[in-house]
């Protein structure tokens, strides 16, 4: 038990960070998981990179992930692995994100077969126990599926107004965006 | 029944009341005095015996401490026998070819469908039709309801919904009682009506008047809560239902198993039950219905088996059950839950019902007992049956049956689809443990053991 339990996974559940919704927002998603009820709120706030020389915007390679909250109810697997996915994401560039995502993504469904790499997924590795449970996967992938959905509505809604002012940092989040994009998975 | 003699004898390495505590290294534990029902020692270890998969370890050598049968049971020898003997000597497709093999498929099959009419006291056996399960079971009544609304046929115009008709449901429904007479509802514009659960686990029967009113024209209800536990006044409702002259829908999946149950004494137009939850084979489920009922309803699923004359542009249907059993059926489930009834009245479906009620109280006393544990059902063994859901203050369901897995305890966590039954409560997800008649007190105390682990696991306790 231990193994699946680790203690990073225990103290993320007693003290998730970044918890509480928050403003500014251009996202706000609702997954649940329909086989067992959890279900998290969770909003994403993407800001164009500071950057000199790219001029391709409103793709992930030119945004940052300035900001994701969230609330959400379920077990210590969801509750800590959203806790740690806030930790991972927020303040860096969205491309790299998605590239740890797919490495987490990879590791909790791998049944045991990936440890993880600490450098990429940080407090992420406590979750490769989790692999050999296959019931308990979608417990960890809750927030970041909510986290990918979300983000990928942000793109979607913001491109065309980034791409008209690509420095201007405010107007992702003034993009007609946000809460109609809630889905329920 | 060599077999399981054999059997009987290993089913020694089986979890038993010695065996527990080494598995839980806790503080002192209250040993009470075990509750038994009618069943002695010897007659469990006999039925344990009798179910080869009791015999395995899970997780690291752990004995399998099975209380998941509110989910699917396990399945004795005598079924599984039966399914091999029908499969390698007789299969064939059932009501079909005047060859050898398939007059003794369709005997084989035939003369389940006569136990399985028999075991619940319907009138006939013409009243029983196999579904692939119990939903199967309940969407062929709605789905043939809706039918008979959008038919031009005379004998089904009694069954037409439309705007102004009402369908009654009760909150504790499991999803598979709900959600068919959501579509229903939803596609000929009757208006979904249900009775609340009071705080104390029961329908609340206050406004029983109300609800069922001359608009109501289908009342659906299980008999057993698969949550709660709770078994619901199925006499009063059908009394309400019968004077405003609506049709009776019982979902007796937690029922048929484990206590007797008597569709003609209940008075139902309608019961559905699976036949995993009762010793059976998965793929196979039945639905009973009075047969003049089914004798005027249009069919649900059509093709082959269920029709009378066949033209090019129209057909005409069989007679019930045929006209519900499109295609060709699932036949050594069938067999195989035959044989399950046949092993259920064997022991004795009374004996069954108390011996799961000694489980049911023990496993309530026991857990109560225990500081931070809510039973989410009656308190009592009264009006309940075998399914007891708990929440463990501070810790999610799905942790607690982590660790409850983890010392071999198999249960279900979740909202067991039930889903607004949850939402009643303020919820999100229960644990729950469910008993069959192979289960035993020491199984209880393993449980208990392990949900105070759980507490000390997660430093709640």
């Amino acid at each position: 038990m231990q193994q699946l339990y680790q203690e990073i996974i225990l103290d993320h559940y007693r003290t998730p960070h970044h918890f509480g919704l928050r403003d500014p927002f251009d996202t706000e998603v609702h997954h649940v998981n329909p086989t067992c009820g959890d279900e998290v709120t969770l909003r994403v706030h993407l800001v164009p990179a500071v950057s000199t020389d790219d001029t391709a915007t409103g793709s992930a390679g030119s945004v940052v992930v300035a900001d994701i909250s969230y609330e959400s109810m379920g077990c210590s697997i969801s509750q800590a692995s959203t806790s740690v996915l806030t930790d991972l994401a927020i303040g860096r560039p969205l491309d790299e994100v998605m590239a740890t995502l797919d490495d987490f993504t990879e590791m909790v469904t791998s049944r045991g077969k990936i440890t993880g790499d600490e450098d990429v997924l940080g407090d992420g590795i406590a979750f490769a126990g989790v692999s050999k449970y296959p019931a308990r996967v979608k417990c960890a992938l809750l927030g970041w599926m909510a986290f990918k959905d979300a983000a990928a509505q942000s793109l979607d809604h913001a491109g065309p107004a980034a791409t008209a002012s690509p420095v201007a940092a405010p107007s992702v989040q003034t993009a007609t965006a946000s809460q109609e994009g809630s889905t329920a998975s | 029944m060599t077999d399981q003699l054999e059997l009987g004898a290993a089913a020694t390495s089986g979890p038993q009341a010695g065996d527990v505590p080494e598995l839980l290294e806790t503080g002192p534990i209250p040993v009470p005095e075990p509750a038994r029902g009618s069943l002695s020692d010897v007659d469990i270890e006999r039925i344990r015996a009798d179910f080869p998969i009791l015999e395995r370890t899970v997780r690291d050598g752990k004995p399998l401490v099975y209380l998941d049968s509110g989910a699917t049971s396990q399945r004795p020898v005598p079924v599984i026998d039966a399914e091999q003997e029908y499969v390698t000597g007789h299969n064939a497709a059932v009501h079909r070819g005047a060859h050898q093999l398939a007059e003794e498929a369709t005997d084989f099959y035939e003369s389940a469908r006569e136990r399985i009419a028999a075991f619940i006291n319907a009138p006939t056996s013409n009243e029983i039709i196999f579904t692939k399960n119990a939903t199967e079971a309940i969407n062929l009544v709605a789905y043939s309801l809706g039918n008979a609304t959008f038919s031009d046929d005379p004998a089904a115009s009694r069954f037409r919904l439309g705007p102004g008709d009402e369908v009654v449901v009760t909150e504790m429904e499991h999803h598979a009682n709900l959600i068919p007479w959501q579509e229903l509802c939803r596609r000929t514009g009757a208006t979904l009506r249900w009775f609340r659960v009071t705080d104390d686990f029961r329908l609340d029967l206050t406004d029983i008047d109300q609800l069922i009113n001359p608009r109501t024209r289908v009342v659906a209800f299980t008999h057993q809560s698969n949550v709660l536990g709770t078994i619901n006044p199925v006499d009063v409702l059908v009394a309400a239902a019968q004077r405003v002259g609506a049709l009776t829908v019982l979902d007796a999946c937690q029922s048929v198993p484990h206590m007797p149950v008597d569709v003609t004494a209940l008075g139902v137009d309608f019961a559905a039950f699976s036949g995993h939850k009762m010793l059976g084979p998965s793929g196979v489920g039945v639905l009973y219905g009075r047969y003049e009922l089914l004798e005027a309803m249009p069919p649900f699923l059509t093709g082959g088996s269920m029709i009378e004359q066949v033209f090019i542009d129209h057909a005409t249907y069989a007679p019930p059950p045929a006209r519900f059993e499109a295609g060709v059926p699932m036949t050594s489930q069938a067999v195989g839950l035959g044989a399950a009834v046949d092993y259920l009245q064997d022991v004795g479906m009374k004996v069954v019902a108390d011996h799961e009620a000694a489980l049911t109280g023990y496993a309530l006393q026991e857990l109560s007992a225990i500081d931070g544990i809510a039973i989410i059902g009656p308190s009592s063994t009264v009006d309940r049956g075998g399914a007891v859901s708990f929440v463990v203050d501070g810790v999610h369901a799905h942790d607690v049956g982590q660790i409850l897995d983890d010392a071999g305890v198999q249960v279900r966590v979740g909202h067991h689809c039930a889903w607004p039954l949850h939402r009643r409560f303020g919820i999100a997800a229960t644990v729950r443990a469910s008993f069959a008649l192979y289960n035993t007190s020491a199984e209880v105390d393993a449980l208990v053991d392990a949900v105070r682990d759980s507490q000390r696991f997660f430093e709640v306790g």
